[in-house]
């Protein structure tokens, strides 16, 4: 299990567009990726999921996931939205 | 664990606030109730002072009939730091000994016309189902004929789909992808939808579309009680499925045990007839009917009078 506390810096936040990007993202690795924000966790693969936390710019959010290439999981989506573009 | 302040208790009781205003943020942790009666007597040895108090008329009576300084003490003693709210039932007149109270320790005191007991019982129902444990679960929670059924199983799998087709057969969507879920009473886990991602179902290729505009009101619903977990998984050749339906697999959310039936996906199966059918036979086995198990003892009978 690999944890990683980010916050999120994407200008627009996860609006639907990036959530769709996030979740794209999630689905390439196999490892079980999931998405936390203020004690409510959600999987990270799952697009409605991820649209239901309703994340902003400036928002912490913990990336965790489980499986044999979490590592690179929590590093690749912790990068996409610590990504300002 | 949900979080109540005092101003939600007060918007969903229409209560007025008659004083203590600065306090209405306080929170309230416990479902009981406590009613004052001993304490308006002098006796605060095992004072509840975390929890709503409310007071009634018989508490109200007894107090007016007190000397003016005992009035003013247990008025300071009853509104402390921990105590969420003073309540005063019945529409009975709130004691300005109270109101100073409640003034100079921030206390809010709320007033009702409702009777004592009848708002008691109420409050009561309210605050355990506020303050319920509550969880988030990845999957899908459908009404198929009036059973709740939990869909889960990994990304991809089917379960929206599972839902679409359940949906366009007269069943309802609770919510796709993320159900929130509340142990209301030992037992009973109630599944319900984000407000956000309320009538929604996703599906891939097609995209995000609105269950209740496309097929109607009868269509969704906003929570139900979850009583089947169907986890659904892409067949496995080496895993042996259950064949005859005599043991119960079970599963665990928050402290409430549910029956879990695992069902293999493979193109060509037809999931949503499969949890229809999985629904129905839950219900039977409910009402006492349990074909698995009648068909096992005949054939037990046959074989015993099947004597070499």
């Amino acid at each position: 299990m690999t944890e990683k506390r980010v916050t999120v810096q994407l200008k627009t936040g996860l609006q639907a567009r990036q959530a769709a990007l996030f979740v794209q993202e999630a689905n390439r690795y196999s490892a079980d990726v999931y998405l936390e924000k203020d004690d409510k966790k959600v999987n990270a693969k799952s697009i409605m999921g991820i649209m239901s936390l309703a994340i902003g710019r400036g928002t912490d959010v913990v990336i965790s996931a489980d499986g044999t290439d979490e590592e690179s999981a929590v590093e690749g989506l912790a990068a996409l939205v610590e990504n300002d573009a | 664990m949900g979080q109540v302040t005092v101003n939600d208790v007060m918007d969903t009781f229409q209560l007025a606030l008659v004083s203590g205003e600065e306090g209405i943020g306080r929170h309230i942790t416990v479902s009981d109730i406590s009613r004052p009666g001993l304490e308006m007597a002098g006796y605060f040895t095992h004072y509840p002072a975390n929890r709503v108090q409310l007071l009634g008329k018989t508490e109200l009576s007894f107090f007016s009939m007190l000397d003016e300084e005992e009035r003013k003490s247990r008025m300071i003693k009853l509104c402390t730091d921990d105590t969420p709210a003073v309540v005063v039932a019945h529409g009975e007149e709130v004691p300005p000994e109270l109101v100073a109270a409640s003034n100079f320790r921030h206390v809010p005191v709320l007033s009702t016309a409702m009777t004592t007991t009848r708002f008691s019982g109420r409050l009561t129902n309210y605050l355990e189902s506020r303050l319920a444990p509550t969880t988030a679960v990845h999957g899908v929670l459908v009404d198929v004929y009036g059973i709740g059924i939990l869909i889960t199983g990994k990304s991809g799998v089917g379960k929206s789909e599972a839902a679409l087709e359940l949906v366009k057969k007269g069943h309802r969507l609770v919510a796709d992808d993320c159900v929130e879920i509340r142990q209301e009473t030992e037992n009973t886990l109630v599944g319900s939808v984000p407000k956000l991602i309320e009538h929604l179902l996703e599906i891939r290729g097609i995209g995000i579309i609105d269950v209740m505009t496309l097929f109607g009101a009868s269509a969704v619903r906003n929570h139900k009680r979850i009583s089947l977990v169907i986890d659904l998984e892409i067949w496995d050749s080496e895993k042996t499925y259950d064949r005859l339906g005599l043991e119960e697999e079970k599963t665990k959310i928050i402290d409430t045990e549910l029956t879990k039936l695992t069902i293999p996906v493979r193109p060509g199966r037809n999931l949503s007839v499969i949890i229809e059918v999985a629904a129905m036979n839950h219900r039977l086995k409910q009402m006492g009917v349990n074909a698995a198990e009648d068909f096992s003892t005949r054939l037990d009978q046959v074989i015993s009078n099947n004597p070499l």
